[in-house]
């Protein structure tokens, strides 16, 4: 009935080799990250545990055989790709032929923002450092989702959720919500088809990637609702719902209202507070069609027969939402939560009344306004390549250089989270999760840390064999609270892992 | 159709509040225009030199 849950973000970025577009593009990412490790992750370099990992096993009570899985989805392998822990708790490394950051986990939306910032800054200081090695490349990063030639990366939300509701509710629920949600988060693009070879302007980078409402996949056959059942906690009480559809972010506004609005809808699929079947009939198309229509106008048909515009269906789950927080926190509802809701209402608002007024928000609307202006200006076709450059570019990290960022420069994208708070960010964890645990580990004893991974900490104390595994199975333990003074007493991981363990005896 | 009803607060503000806010973009668009031309124009100098050579040559892997 809030905002707050276990969450975090996972974001692809696209990359180029200037001057060289057949340049290997795994070994730019992992020039990047190394890049950035060579500098911030001090002496020993940790390696990822995999043990907890499962990318076959379906949430839907299966397995996939590996023998029939396409190797892109074996994510649990080892390639040797470059891979780092990172002090503020995420993940940097390369993921098929891209470097991701996973951000730490957090507990609410305005850190989603903050940690998924601090990738953003993680990012272009890697690329500025491996441009300045010796032979090193002049490497651009952009936090876009497709190249507009047939392929498409992702920027995926993790969101814990209760193990004890059905996922046929998930799914019933969350699948109409899903399909409307880009008119408040998507990022924009130009061109339209998986190859964007018909000229136009749509809503959301990825709705033309999607081929079916629920699976496995991620890389091929892309569903709506992904049934990935990893979920890096107690396998009793909880699912991570591993959510694949949505667009990479620049403005801060539609990172925080696409996981905040996503959280709300959660809370009340898990507290069966949603009665009404919203289900739209053949979700796919109909992905595509309110992508498509950036008029807003576009009637989807829902099952029960009744035609709406997508912004009716978010005023639809809007509404259930509020009505749910009051009924269930009154006047005991959070801030965040609160001002979540009402910025939702104000956009939903404005964007039947004023579009132009969220441009300082909303991704796609603050991209398509400034293509109006050139077409006015210039007198420009969709097919012409600038407004291609224009899309493009406003997704690439560089300041001087990023459409987004002149923007922001210029005072026209509004923030959330003060630049100040985003640098700290890049070095320390949230203090609120088991992120604070891995985190600091990784600070304080860099020498001793043999590999980590969302569920566990491996420790390598000299002369004490084997590895010494500290599992960290609850996100919501491992905290400052927690252990903060634990940390601070140890000089050590010796002195740390004798302390857990005799605790735990 | 009754359901499309269901938030007729909604739909119903939709023309009053057209009006206002049409009403006060015409009335700042002289100023808008001054801002627009000073967006794009610093858009101009940073947008990378050859359009076609550089959207061409962005090429990706897929990805997740």
């Amino acid at each position: 009935m809030s905002v707050r849950r276990v969450m975090g973000t996972e974001v692809e970025y696209g990359i180029s080799v200037l001057g060289q577009p057949y340049a290997n593009p795994m070994l730019a990412s992992s020039q990047i990250v190394n890049a950035y490790a060579s500098v911030s992750v001090q002496a020993r370099r940790a390696r990822w545990d995999f043990e907890e990992e499962f990318p076959l096993r379906d949430v839907r009570g299966w397995e996939r055989p590996r023998s029939v899985a396409d190797p892109s989805q074996l994510t649990d392998e080892d390639l040797g790709l470059a891979n780092v822990i990172l002090t503020n708790g995420a993940r940097l490394y390369v993921d098929h032929a891209h470097p991701e950051y996973s951000s730490p986990e957090v507990t609410n939306p305005l850190d989603v923002v903050r940690w998924d910032k601090a990738g953003e800054r993680v990012m272009l200081t890697a690329a500025e450092r491996a441009a300045n090695q010796p032979g090193g490349l002049a490497i651009a990063l952009y936090k876009n989702n497709t190249d507009n030639k047939g392929a498409s990366y992702g920027a995926h939300e993790n969101y814990l959720v209760s193990r004890a509701t059905p996922f046929t509710d998930i799914v019933r629920h969350l699948v109409p919500f899903f399909v409307t949600r880009q008119v408040i988060c998507g990022a924009g693009r130009v061109g339209l088809g998986q190859d964007g070879r018909q000229h136009g302007f749509q809503i959301s980078q990825r709705a033309d990637f999607f081929e079916v409402e629920v699976g496995l996949e991620t890389t091929l056959k892309r569903p709506i609702i992904n049934t990935r059942d990893e979920p890096h906690a107690d396998p009793e009480k909880f699912r991570r719902l591993h959510v694949i559809l949505g667009d990479a972010n620049l403005a801060e506004v539609s990172t925080y209202l696409k996981v905040g609005t996503t959280a709300l809808v959660l809370a009340m699929i898990e507290d069966g507070w949603i009665t009404d079947d919203l289900s739209v009939d053949n979700p796919v198309a109909a992905l595509r069609a309110v992508s498509h229509d950036s008029s807003l106008t576009e009637l989807l048909t829902l099952k029960s027969g009744r035609r709406v515009t997508a912004l009716q269906l978010q005023w639809d789950y809007h509404d259930l939402a509020r009505k749910h927080v009051e009924d269930r926190l009154g006047a005991d509802a959070d801030e965040q939560t609160v001002d979540v809701l009402d910025r939702w209402e104000s956009v939903l608002t404005r964007l039947s009344n004023d579009v132009w007024s969220c441009a300082g928000e909303i991704d796609w609307v603050a991209k398509l306004r400034l293509l109006t202006q050139y077409r006015e200006r210039d007198g420009l076709d969709w097919s012409d390549a600038k407004l291609h450059l224009i899309d493009l570019q406003y997704a690439d990290l560089r300041p001087e250089k990023g459409l987004y960022h002149r923007l922001l420069a210029g005072g026209r994208m509004e923030r959330l989270v003060d630049e100040a708070l985003v640098a700290t960010a890049v070095s320390d964890p949230p203090e609120d999760t088991r992120a604070y645990f891995r985190g600091n580990c990784l600070a304080r004893y860099p020498d001793q840390v043999a590999a980590a991974s969302w569920d566990s900490v491996i420790f390598d104390l000299a002369g004490r064999d084997p590895l010494q595994r500290i599992p960290t199975l609850d996100p919501l333990r491992g905290t400052k609270a927690h252990v903060g003074a634990l940390l601070e007493r140890c000089r050590d991981a010796r002195e740390l892992v004798a302390a857990l363990t005799e605790s735990l005896d | 159709m009754a359901q499309e009803q269901k938030h007729p607060q909604k739909p119903a503000e939709t023309d009053e509040a057209e009006v206002v806010v049409d009403t006060s973009v015409a009335e700042r668009k002289g100023a808008l225009d001054d801002d627009v031309d000073a967006i794009l124009d610093e858009i101009d100098e940073v947008l990378e030199a050859n359009a076609e050579d550089f959207v061409k040559s962005f090429i990706q892997k897929g990805g997740q």
